[in-house]
């Protein structure tokens, strides 16, 4: 326990205060991560910690961003995906494998170690680039959407890939290598925990992974395995579409915010476990349980509940990319190490490069595509401890490699400044279009989906408007599917559904929930947070305008007021008043309460009582005795308001007119 | 028969010396359709379909107004731009109002005199209703000359007024029943109670 405190505060102390640097400096969180992780990599090793094995668990993080990629996905989106999917990242981490096995045979390889080098070094890292296109807002541009494509390409042929590298295994060619052991330790350490951590991405247990204790699949005959993991994923789908809501709306009952992490949480790691039983990917099982989610109510409320778990694991795998590094063997081979990794990310941008053109990726996207898909990933950790494993690859090669994987990782956020500030502002013209279609994207969140959410919600999209309703009431919600409507079950007091909402590029935030208080605090957060949000508050009554007005909110509609109005102005028309005179009425009262209750909203101050604070006072005194004024008719100012216009000119007038007009 | 449909419009009907009483008379003469503009569109949210409607369902179309700064209260006017769309009133197909009649009953308070070359208003009434009589014509309709009161407050004033009313219900049943002489009626550039043509009874 002792242990797990120290090594928690030191990984958390080394991000807290390295990752605002790196933030600060344009560098993105990224490599602030990665250095963290090198500056403490002495500290771990130190405490004894097992790197490499907290580094398998923090890949789990990846399974969850997979999740949360999928959540923004709907099925449709996907399924136009298609061509990109094979054709754009099919041929990626084809031509890109064969090229580096071509290479690696050049230098004297065997085919076999050359091919499985070729597909360890063909993937790259989706958790670097998808972070870094998130955190910048990139993963809607072109070049963001085809470098998604090819990633999840890739995290798909990672599972026939650990099918098929078993096959290469070659146990007499590691004996001629044996002499270059000296580092093999560094490799068998990798090798040592690959068994142990089915955490990952799926690799260690299951069918897939000759080494490991064979999981029960392996007892099954091969029609009886293709049928379970059929059903896994027709399970993962069904289960999607019609369990979540069930279970939602049990644990709605409890009224807990941490149950809906738990159930969050229960959700992704129970895929990820039924994914790595069948020996498919976790990432590609709970994302596909995302792609299911993304069109359910729950999308924004399971997207604000895994997204800190997420974005804390990424953390902590990148500080462990950069603890692994070893820094003894990189300098001794510091030479060769610095050259493969600098020549691989040139292949593999220049591949993705000429993919870009066939797919006709253009201008600074084609450039941001190739520049971050250049580096090795994640999923090399995975496979290099894998084929040292099965004997495809002797561990003296192995470690040059994890060297080298680390290493190009950590040029990537570099390659990403360097797109930001010199490929990018030389395509200004095309950025400006981008501009334009993320302001398309702008969504409108309505707090609140009742009577008065309701009916905005319907006006805004009868006039096309893009808007996002979160309620959470399950039976509102329910009530409202019924009608064929759509909203997304949560809180919209809490920040980090906003922020999952999209309060980030949202036009306006239309507050039209329940509860008065939580009204306020909601306008006040907004206003002093996201101050280019245009906020339009339902507010209960006078006392909750003064607040919601307080709170910074400047177009407050009164829930009654114009409802009253009309009753108003119907009851007179019954009372046998012409209409466009009761119409006349209506609008001058209006104006006149208004006026009157701007007035007082300027007073008022939500930390004084009403009857101590005295400009309110004053202000509303001078106000009542005006409409007593007017009351009493000798101000005049309402009735002569109200009455003014269509009076016909006097007699004298006219006489005046004749006058006039004869000069 | 024709079937004729009355327009009033008065926003200050409340105040109205000659027109609520005209208004009032003319909701006494049967077989009439008869339409309080303001009351209907309080909030000048004009339905087009109903008024287009209406409009194919009538024979003759008379708006009753005072006259306000030399032209109709603002509210005939939204009517004329909404329901005179075009390929319905006018333009290509816009033939629904064909061999139609257009008349205006107009009280204005300057006098008769007024309302000439060397009068102060320095033009004659008819000239600034060109823009009806021009309406009617694009619309393909027949423009009735006007039932005109001069000098409304004086007359009012002077409890002078029941002649025009009265012959503002005249003018109705005549129109109504097909016994107002067109041809003669176009000698005039206005009409008075005094100078209804109207002919005998069939």
């Amino acid at each position: 326990m002792g242990d797990f405190l120290q090594i928690s505060f030191v990984l958390l102390i080394a991000g807290v205060i390295a990752v605002p640097i790196a933030s600060k400096f344009g560098l993105g969180s990224v490599l602030g991560y990665l250095i963290a992780g090198i500056v403490i990599g002495p500290i771990l090793i130190s405490l004894n910690v097992d790197v490499i094995s907290l580094q398998h668990f923090a890949e789990f993080g990846v399974v969850m961003m997979l999740f949360l990629v999928g959540l923004e996905l709907e099925p449709k989106k996907l399924w136009e995906m298609r061509t990109q999917l094979l054709g754009l990242g099919g041929l990626q981490i084809g031509v890109t494998t064969l090229l580096i096995m071509g290479i690696a045979m050049l230098f004297g390889l065997p085919w076999t170690i050359s091919l499985a080098i070729g597909m360890v070094l063909a993937l790259s890292s989706t958790a670097i680039i998808l972070q870094t296109l998130q955190e910048k807002g990139l993963m809607k541009s072109d070049g963001g959407q085809a470098s998604f494509s090819v990633l999840l390409s890739q995290d798909i042929a990672v599972i026939p890939m650990l099918a098929f590298i078993p096959l290469l295994a070659a146990p007499e060619l590691m004996e001629t290598f044996a002499s270059e052991a000296a580092h093999g330790a560094d490799a068998g350490h990798g090798d040592g925990h690959g068994g142990g951590h089915g955490d990952g991405h799926g690799d260690d247990h299951g069918d897939g992974h000759g080494a490991s204790g064979p999981g029960f699949m392996d007892s099954l005959p091969a029609w009886a395995q293709a049928l379970v993991t059929l059903g896994a994923i027709g399970f993962v789908i069904v289960g999607g579409s019609y369990l979540t809501r069930p279970i939602f709306r049990f644990i709605a009952v409890a009224k807990l915010r941490e149950l809906f992490v738990a159930t969050a949480l229960m959700m992704v790691i129970g895929i990820a476990l039924l994914m790595t039983l069948v020996g498919l990917s976790p990432a590609l099982g709970t994302f596909l349980a995302g792609v299911v989610l993304a069109n359910s109510e729950y999308r924004h409320e399971l997207e604000s509940d895994i997204d800190p778990f997420k974005g804390l694991l990424l953390g902590l795998f990148f500080m462990t990319v950069g603890a692994s590094i070893d820094f003894g063997l990189l300098f001794s081979s510091i030479g060769p190490v610095v050259a493969m990794t600098l020549g691989l990310m040139a292949l593999k941008a220049a591949v993705v490069y000429a993919l870009a053109v066939m797919f006709k990726v253009e201008g600074a996207d084609r450039w941001l595509f190739s520049l971050g898909l250049a580096q090795a990933g994640e999923f090399g950790f995975v496979l290099l401890s894998f084929t040292v494993a099965n004997d495809v690859i002797p561990p003296s090669i192995s470690s040059q490699l994890l060297l080298v994987v680390a290493l190009s990782m950590l040029l990537t956020p570099l390659c990403f400044i360097l797109w930001e500030r010199v490929i990018a502002p030389k395509y200004d013209s095309d950025q400006a279009e981008e501009a334009d279609e993320i302001d398309d994207e702008a969504p409108i969140i309505i707090a609140g989906l009742g009577r008065f959410g309701g009916i905005v919600n319907r006006m805004l999209r009868m006039a096309g408007h893009h808007t996002v309703v979160l309620d959470h009431n399950s039976r509102q919600l329910d009530m409202v599917r019924t009608f064929g409507f759509h909203a997304f079950f949560g809180d919209a007091t809490r920040p980090d559904l906003l922020h999952a909402a999209g309060i980030e590029n949202a036009k306006m935030l239309v507050v039209a929930i329940d509860d008065k208080d939580q009204a306020t605090e909601l306008v006040h957060y907004v206003h002093h947070n996201h101050p280019h949000v245009y906020i339009v508050a339902r507010a209960m009554d006078r006392n909750h305008v003064y607040e919601l007005y307080a709170a910074g909110c400047r177009d407050i509609i009164r829930e009654t007021f114009d409802s009253s109005v009309r009753a108003g102005r119907s009851a007179l028309v019954a009372l046998g008043m012409h209409p466009f005179d009761a119409q006349k009425y209506a609008q001058d009262y209006e104006v006149a309460d208004r006026r009157a209750l701007a007035a007082l909203a300027e007073v008022y101050d939500p930390d004084l009582p009403i009857h101590e604070n005295t400009s309110y006072v004053e202000r509303a005194k001078e106000l009542i005795a005006e409409q007593e004024a007017q009351l009493r008719g000798d101000s005049g100012r309402f009735t002569s308001r109200a009455e003014r216009g269509w009076m016909p000119p006097t007699l004298k007038d006219v006489a005046a007119e004749a006058e006039d007009g004869a000069e | 028969m024709a079937r004729l449909i009355v327009y009033y419009a008065h926003p200050g009907h409340r105040y109205s010396q000659v027109n609520a009483k005209m208004f009032a008379r003319a909701q006494a003469v049967d077989d009439v359709t008869i339409v309080d503009l303001y009351a209907e569109y309080p909030r000048h949210n004009i339905r087009v379909d109903i008024e287009q409607k209406r409009l194919l369902d009538h024979d003759i179309v008379l708006f009753q107004f005072p006259l306000f700064w030399y032209s109709s209260p603002s509210l005939i006017k939204e009517w004329e731009d909404l329901v005179l769309e075009q390929g319905f009133a006018y333009g290509s197909g816009g033939t629904a109002l064909q061999g139609k009649s257009m008349m205006l009953a107009i009280t204005a308070a300057g006098p008769e005199d007024a309302y000439t070359k060397d009068g102060y208003q320095h033009h004659e009434l008819r000239t600034f209703l060109t823009p009806f009589e021009q309406t009617a014509r694009l619309c393909k309709m027949s423009f009735i000359p006007p039932y005109v009161l001069y000098g409304s407050l004086k007359a009012a004033a002077a409890d002078q007024t029941g002649g025009h009313i009265e012959g503002y219900a005249t003018l109705l049943q005549a129109l109504r029943d097909d016994r107002l002489d067109f041809a003669a009626a176009a000698e005039h550039d206005v009409l008075h109670h005094d100078t209804l043509p109207i002919l005998a009874e069939v």
